[in-house]
This record gives structure tokens, sequence and C-alpha cells, in this order.
């Protein structure tokens, strides 16, 4: 079977999926629950959402481990489920992976903040994400996504975690917002500080996720691709989410989705998809899109 | 000369200079900070409620608006936070009431997915202070937690805060949830982002855009 990054790396453009999130809130999920917990309680539900998306075109479905680390669980005092619901919610994904598809262990932030500026030292960050990182693998994922990252000393020391550990292919992804001055995290962090340093801890690819919408993924990926050979992923959210009441609504409709996405593929795109608010109409659209941009066969 | 001290305080706690002793910012190096401006205006007879209002919450406001628009970064929000607390920290005994005998017990905390403390200590100190009995949940309080504490403090108050506009959906579901082991208890919310147009909504028993308010009302209001 050809692996995923041989894929990337001949030039293919790999369509992973949507939200977990929010399609896990309308499918019952309920508001503050712990979502990496329905892996074990609702399995039926996880599988339906992976379903969904390859059913909708994705080669790629992320497993719901977003807030899988020991320090996210202990939020929902989980903090001893880490290997069971890592682990399940990748065998899930792998039970439903048709063939020549693939499997992506997703991995957020650990919530908290690193020494000096806040109490999490480096040891126990590595620790954390090691510990995850393991699980996902004996679950059997092709690929890691260290996605959702704002602090590069984090998000280095995951993707580090993550290649001495189980040596997957892994992406290292941040969220950026647009300034004056270039795209940066929250913490500040710029493209290429972001490009050097992921670089040099061994990212396969580099990525920009989430945010305020497909604008800062998309100038994201401009100022890193002149500074890296990597391919890229992309996974932007679907706009600023509005308030109304008491949901939160992202404006982009799937056919507004598509057309922002469709700048996006004159960069080195590896892995393209979806990150807040889209859902599996979105991800039928980019399937027709970038069938158009590289038909098949 | 007061004027210029709130001023500088304001600063201090923008660039988040804690005291003479920290090297950051290193274009204030040697300077007082918000420790010992804060110390010196208490010593000076100013009010507490102006340092909070005039200087403090000033500072608070321009790093915040500056992060809104991508001119700062969360290690600035921390280091302003860091400043913050060491100011807060000699306001604390002005706010001190001293009563022996408590008026009522309040359980408070900020809601579950949000870390903002700031707000949510400022309520407790003045609240503390006026002579109600305070139990601080902490941040991030899941639903349970605070039901738990309703159950094991039995007329108690729930006092919620968030800064989040996704975080301030949380309250609805913790009210409610209050509300079904005793439809009595008094649920009162606070923060940045929230209006009484929305505690109407989520069915808490009222709105305070600051802890002076809320305390108002309590004191004011037949028990
Ligand atoms: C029970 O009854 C009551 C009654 C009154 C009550 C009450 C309860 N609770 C509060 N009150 C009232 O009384 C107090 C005194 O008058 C008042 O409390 P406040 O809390 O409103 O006021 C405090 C005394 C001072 N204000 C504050 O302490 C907040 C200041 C700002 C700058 C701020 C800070 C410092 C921080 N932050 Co955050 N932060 C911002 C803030 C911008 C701003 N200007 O407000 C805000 C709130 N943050 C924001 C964001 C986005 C975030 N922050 C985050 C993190 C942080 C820090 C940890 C870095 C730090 C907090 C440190 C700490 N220990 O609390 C992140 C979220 C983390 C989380 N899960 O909670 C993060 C998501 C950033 C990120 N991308 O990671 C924005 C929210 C946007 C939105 N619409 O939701 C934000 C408005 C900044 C901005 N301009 O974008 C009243 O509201």
């Amino acid at each position: 079977m050809i692996k995923v990054l041989d894929r990337i790396q001949a030039g293919e453009v790999l369509l992973s999926d949507g939200a977990m999130g929010t399609e896990l809130q309308k499918r019952g999920l309920p508001t503050g629950a712990c979502p990496e917990e329905f892996n074990v309680t609702h399995a039926e539900i996880v599988q339906s959402i992976y379903r969904d998306y390859y059913r909708a075109g994705s080669d790629i479905i992320e497993t719901n481990t977003f807030g899988g680390t020991r320090s996210r669980l202990a939020i929902h005092g989980k903090e001893n489920e880490v290997y069971r619901f890592n682990r399940r919610g990748a065998e899930l994904a792998r039970e439903v992976c048709p063939p020549g598809r693939f499997v992506a262990g997703s991995m957020g932030p650990t919530g908290e903040i690193l020494e000096p500026l806040g109490t999490l030292s480096v040891a126990k960050a590595y620790d954390y994400f090691a510990e995850q990182a393991e699980a996902l693998a004996e679950g059997g994922v092709d690929i890691i996504y260290v996605e959702t990252m704002m602090a590069i000393e984090e998000a280095e020391i995951a993707v580090k975690a993550v290649k001495e550990k189980t040596g997957l292919p892994v992406v290292g992804s941040m969220t950026f917002n647009l300034t004056d001055g270039g795209v940066r995290t929250s913490m500040g962090v710029d493209a290429a500080t972001m490009v050097g340093r992921l670089t040099a801890v061994g990212a396969d690819l580099l990525g920009a996720n989430c945010g305020t919408g497909v604008e800062v993924v998309l100038a994201a990926i401009e100022e890193m691709q002149p500074l890296s050979p990597l391919p890229f992923l992309a996974q932007p959210n679907a706009g600023i989410p509005q308030m109304t009441d008491h949901l939160i609504v992202y404006p982009e409709t799937p056919q507004s989705f598509e057309q922002k996405i469709e700048q996006v593929l004159q960069f080195r795109i590896g892995i393209l998809g979806g990150c807040c608010g889209t859902g599996p109409e979105h991800i039928i659209r980019l399937r027709t899109l970038l069938n158009k941009h590289h038909p098949v066969g | 000369m007061m004027n210029e001290k709130l001023k500088l305080l304001a600063i201090c706690i923008e660039r988040g200079k804690v005291d003479s002793q920290t090297s950051y910012p290193p274009d204030m190096q040697g300077q007082s900070g918000a420790s010992e401006l804060t110390r010196e205006l208490l010593d000076e007879d100013v009010d507490p409620n102006d340092i909070l209002a005039k200087a403090l919450m000033v500072g608070m406001q321009r790093i915040g608006d500056k992060f809104g628009n991508g001119q700062a970064f969360i290690p600035d929000l921390l280091i302003a936070a860091k400043a913050m607390y060491a100011a807060m920290a000699h306001l604390k005994p002005y706010f001190d009431s001293g009563a022996a005998r408590h008026k009522g017990t309040i359980i408070l905390g900020t809601v579950a997915g949000d870390l903002h403390d700031i707000g949510k200590n400022l309520v407790r100190m003045v609240m503390e202070g006026d002579g109600w009995k305070v139990i601080d949940l902490g941040t991030n309080v899941s639903a349970e937690k605070f039901v738990d504490s309703v159950r094991s403090n039995p007329g108690s108050m729930v006092g919620l805060s968030a800064l989040l506009t996704t975080t301030m959906l949380n309250m609805g579901p913790i009210t409610q949830k209050v509300k079904e082991l005793n439809a009595e208890t008094k649920v009162f919310v606070g923060g940045a982002p929230l209006s009484q147009q929305f505690c109407d909504k989520i069915g808490a028993d009222g709105y305070f855009p600051d802890p002076q308010s809320l305390v108002r009302h309590l004191n004011t209001k037949p028990n």
C-alpha cells in the first residue's frame, strides 16, 4: 500500500476532513462535556462522523482526540484515560477507513502555558505529548497532526515527541491571526520562526489551521512557502464565528468556502481541509474542487 | 502629583512592570513598578477604588485593546496580569472589613473553559471586604463542581464570571443545573462580554458590571 507521505511527496493534494467538535455537538455532545470520552461511550456517533467524512470524499480523517492530552482530559477529571480514549479514537477510525485512505491522529495544545510565563515544564509537556502519540500509534494512525498550536516551544515539543516516540509522519500546524506586521499566533510567533523551528525538529509538513477563516490561512502559507521546501497543510475555519442567542454560527457557506479556498491551491499544498464550522457539506465541495484541479488518473 | 502617579501606574500595568526589581520591560529597569506605585498611592490616602478604576483597569483595558488589534500578544497579557496582581496585593487589606460575622455565603468561580481570574478575584476581594463569606472554586469550574458546592453549602448564593464570548455560553447550563438542585439558589453573573439581556435569557438572577454593584444589590435586597 502506498504510504500517505509518498502520495503527498509525489505532488498529490490529499483531502482531509472538516470539524469534529461542532459535528459532535450536532449529534448530541452536551456543551462542556468531554469530546474524547465519546470514543468509548458513544463509539457509534464518533464513527458516524468519520464515515460521513470518508463518504464526502476525505482521503484522510482526523481522530476525535484533539483534547486528548493528560492536561486537557484533567479538565473533565479524565486524566487517567489518555491511553484508552486516544487508542479507541484511532481504532474506531481504522475500522471504517476504506482501502487507500488514511487516518490522522489529532493532537492539540495542552491548554497550559510553558515556564517561565506559565507553570508547565518542558519535561512535563513532552510526557503529555509522548503519551498521547504512543496511544494514537497503537490505535493505528498513519500520520499525526500537531495542530492549532500557538506557542512555538509547545509545538516543537509535540513534533519532537511524535517523531521520537512513533516515527510517524507529522504535520506541525499553528493558528495565526492577521496583523499589520504579517501573520502572528496569539503568542506572537511569526511565520519565519515557525518554519525554522518546526523544520528543525523534523516536521514533514507545515501548516496553518483554525483561525478567522480562509484569508488568514492563505496569508500564512503565502509567507511560509518561500521559506521552506516542505508541503503545507491548510485547514481554515469557516470564517469568524458569530453569536446568535445561544448558538455560535460560522458565516462561510460550503459555496463561499469553496470559492475562497481555490486560491490556496496556488501554493504547495499537501493536505487541504477545514476546521471549526466546516462539515461534510464543505468537504463535498472541496472534493469537487480538487478533482477539477488534479483530475484523477 | 497624584494624577501623575495614577497615570504611571496604568503604564506599569499595560507594560507589565511588576516592581522595581524586575528587569522587564528593559526600558523601565530600575524604575518603580506597579507594586511600589500602588503602595505610595495608598500611603498618600488615595481611595483604593480610584486606584482600581483610574489606573489598574485603565492599563488592563489598554493592553486588552492592543491585543485585540494584533499589537500585543498573550505573553504581554500574562505579564500585565502579573503586574495587576502585584498591585492588588496592596489593595486587599483596604477592602477587608474585619467583620467577624458573615452576612451570607457566595460560591464564586470562573466558568468551564475560561481561565481569566483577575475579575473574579476582584469580586472576591470586594465581597469579603463587605463582610460576605466567599467560597472560591477558582477558574474553569464545571457545572458539577458548582452543584456539588451548593449541595455541601446549603443556603449559599452562586456567582459566575466569564470573559469569553464562547465560555459565557456555559453559564446557561450551569445556572440550569444549580436551579435544578434548588430553584431558590440565587445565581449572579458578571464579566466583560455579558449583559442584563443575556442574564435574563439564561435565567440567572442578576447581572453586575462590577463587584460594587453586586454588593450594593445584596445589601439592599431583603434576605
Ligand atoms: C458574580 O458576579 C460578578 C460580578 C461582576 C463581575 C464578575 C462576576 N466577573 C467579573 N466582573 C466584573 O468585575 C470586574 C471588576 O470590575 C470586571 O472583571 P473583568 O475580568 O472584566 O476585568 C478585570 C478586572 C480586568 N480584565 C482582565 O483581567 C482581562 C484582561 C485581558 C487583557 C485578558 C487577559 C489578562 C488574559 N487573557 Co484574554 N484577556 C482579555 C482581556 C481584555 C480586556 N481588556 O478585558 C480578553 C478577555 N481575552 C481574550 C481572549 C481571546 C483570550 N484570552 C486568553 C488568555 C488570557 C491570559 C491567560 C493571557 C490573561 C488572563 C490572566 C488571568 N490570570 O486572568 C485566551 C483564553 C484562555 C481561556 N481559556 O480562558 C484567549 C482566547 C487568547 C488566546 N487566543 O488564547 C479576548 C476575549 C474576546 C472575546 N470576545 O471572547 C479579550 C477581550 C482580549 C481581546 N481584546 O481580544 C467585571 O467584568
